[in-house]
């Protein structure tokens, strides 16, 4: 980040910075990962900054927190280039960037009505990741496009 | 069989297929020599829609096999009504069954339902998903009359939601066969099934009219487009008459097309082509029995005679 991105979002002591989100994206990002303020933990999002390699992007910074794999890897399907910090004590000591994981489990809501993943049975969603998109592993329906509308919400 | 559960047509292999026909013909060549097969075997039945073919011939099989089937009945008689999760019903008849065959209305739920039970489970048809048995009598008959080599066929009517159409076009892939669909517009085939044909690297074509293909195909597969899909009746007129087939329209095909149709009809084939040499959808209804009986050996641990 340079300078000027850092005095629009104040230094974290322990926790996790996410660069380079594709401008607009960042509420997404918070929802995907199921946070929303409510913890009481600091939160920092900024968004629609100016990025060489974006054009725009939004960062989030979550103090208290670091994030798993698994969140990392979800994170990926709307996040594609993003760049996961995770600082302690104010110094970034790791540093990676998302890759798309083979499946993703409870995170999206199949949008179709007639799966029998959107009924009261015990399973959760279940999505193949593929190059372009998402595709259902009980009904095969594919989702390429709007893949946050289709986030579910605790 | 490699195979526990039998989910979708994608799953079966041109090696899986062919041994299950073959099987079938042995099978078909000489009941009775089966008819001790599995004696003490169950076949549990869990249809929560209405059928009539897919579960006789199911019933058939399983007791032309020696064995028996326990049949959880209707929906509204069983404790589904009471709200059961499919989950729970499955875990619950896997402990009366040896094997599961389950017709549900939802996408998916078979391979759900397979998550849950530790016996054999085979998809009779989930919603507008995947109907893999179904499929496997189809292949027997297209075999049977016009052979897998460079075979071309077409397949119209309601591609959208025809689980047999699905099914079937998945499987087709693995014989390299030309497909031609043909359909209203409103019926194409949906994006998953295109997805998959796609990466298969199949030879599809779409028509929305019957004519243009017609005179080239080995085979043609015609399915009911389903009234209750469209949601304004003058819509359905409009798009039906199109795919109604009679002794007329056959008049530019081949002489030894072969007609198929997984039953029930409606009025997408006049009764006049019955007696044409082309009519081929009941002996493709009786194929039901011996493929049936072919993959519950298969799956319940027999080894080709």
């Amino acid at each position: 980040m340079t300078d000027d991105q850092q005095l629009r979002v104040s230094k974290i002591k322990n926790g996790t910075v996410i660069d380079h989100i594709a401008g607009g994206q960042a509420l997404n990002v918070l929802a995907i990962l199921g946070i929303d303020g409510g913890s009481g933990d600091a939160l920092s999002v900024a968004m629609n900054v100016p990025s060489d390699r974006l054009g725009k992007k939004d960062i989030v910074k979550i103090e208290g927190r670091e994030l798993s794999q698994a969140e990392v890897d979800v994170l990926s399907l709307i996040a594609p280039a993003a760049s996961i910090n995770i600082v302690r004590e104010y110094d970034v000591v790791e540093k990676h960037r998302v890759e798309r994981p083979e499946v993703v489990e409870g995170v999206l809501e199949c949008p179709n009505h007639n799966c029998i993943s959107t009924k009261d049975e015990p399973v959760e969603s279940r999505f193949a990741v593929t190059d372009d998109g998402v595709r259902c592993e009980y009904c095969e329906t594919i989702i390429r496009d709007d893949l946050p509308a289709h986030i579910l919400v605790e | 069989m490699r195979h526990d559960h039998i989910i979708s047509a994608k799953q079966l292999s041109r090696a899986d297929i062919e041994e299950v026909l073959d099987h079938a013909a042995t099978i078909a060549a000489d009941p009775t020599a089966f008819a001790d097969r599995h004696s003490d075997t169950l076949l549990g039945l869990l249809f929560f829609e209405p059928s009539t073919r897919t579960k006789m011939s199911f019933a058939t099989a399983m007791k032309r096999l020696g064995g028996d089937i326990v049949d959880m009945g209707s929906v509204e008689s069983s404790s589904v009504k009471k709200g059961e999760s499919l989950a729970d019903t499955v875990r619950v008849v896997e402990g009366y069954a040896d094997a599961l065959v389950l017709r549900h209305p939802m996408e998916g739920s078979a391979k759900m339902a397979s998550e849950f039970v530790d016996v054999p489970l085979v998809n009779a048809g989930d919603g507008a998903g995947q109907h893999p048995t179904q499929t496997l009598l189809d292949l027997y008959t297209i075999r049977e009359n016009a052979g897998f080599d460079d075979l071309t066929i077409g397949i119209m009517g309601d591609l959208k939601y025809g689980r047999t159409v699905h099914s079937l076009a998945h499987a087709l892939t693995t014989v390299d066969a030309h497909q031609h669909f043909i359909s209203p517009e409103s019926l194409q085939l949906p994006r998953s099934v295109r997805y998959d044909l796609h990466e298969q690297g199949a030879d599809v074509r779409e028509h929305t009219d019957l004519d243009e293909i017609l005179p080239a195909l080995d085979v043609l597969y015609v399915t009911r487009i389903q009234r209750e899909r469209f949601p304004d009746e003058s819509e359905y007129r409009e798009v039906a008459g199109q795919y109604q087939i009679d002794t007329g329209t056959l008049d530019a095909a081949k002489d030894d097309l072969t007609v198929m149709h997984p039953l029930p009809r409606v009025d997408e084939i006049a009764h006049e082509v019955d007696r044409t040499d082309h009519a081929k959808y009941f002996e493709q209804a009786h194929n039901g029995v011996p493929v049936r009986m072919a993959l519950l050996d298969l799956i319940l641990g027999g080894e080709p005679r």
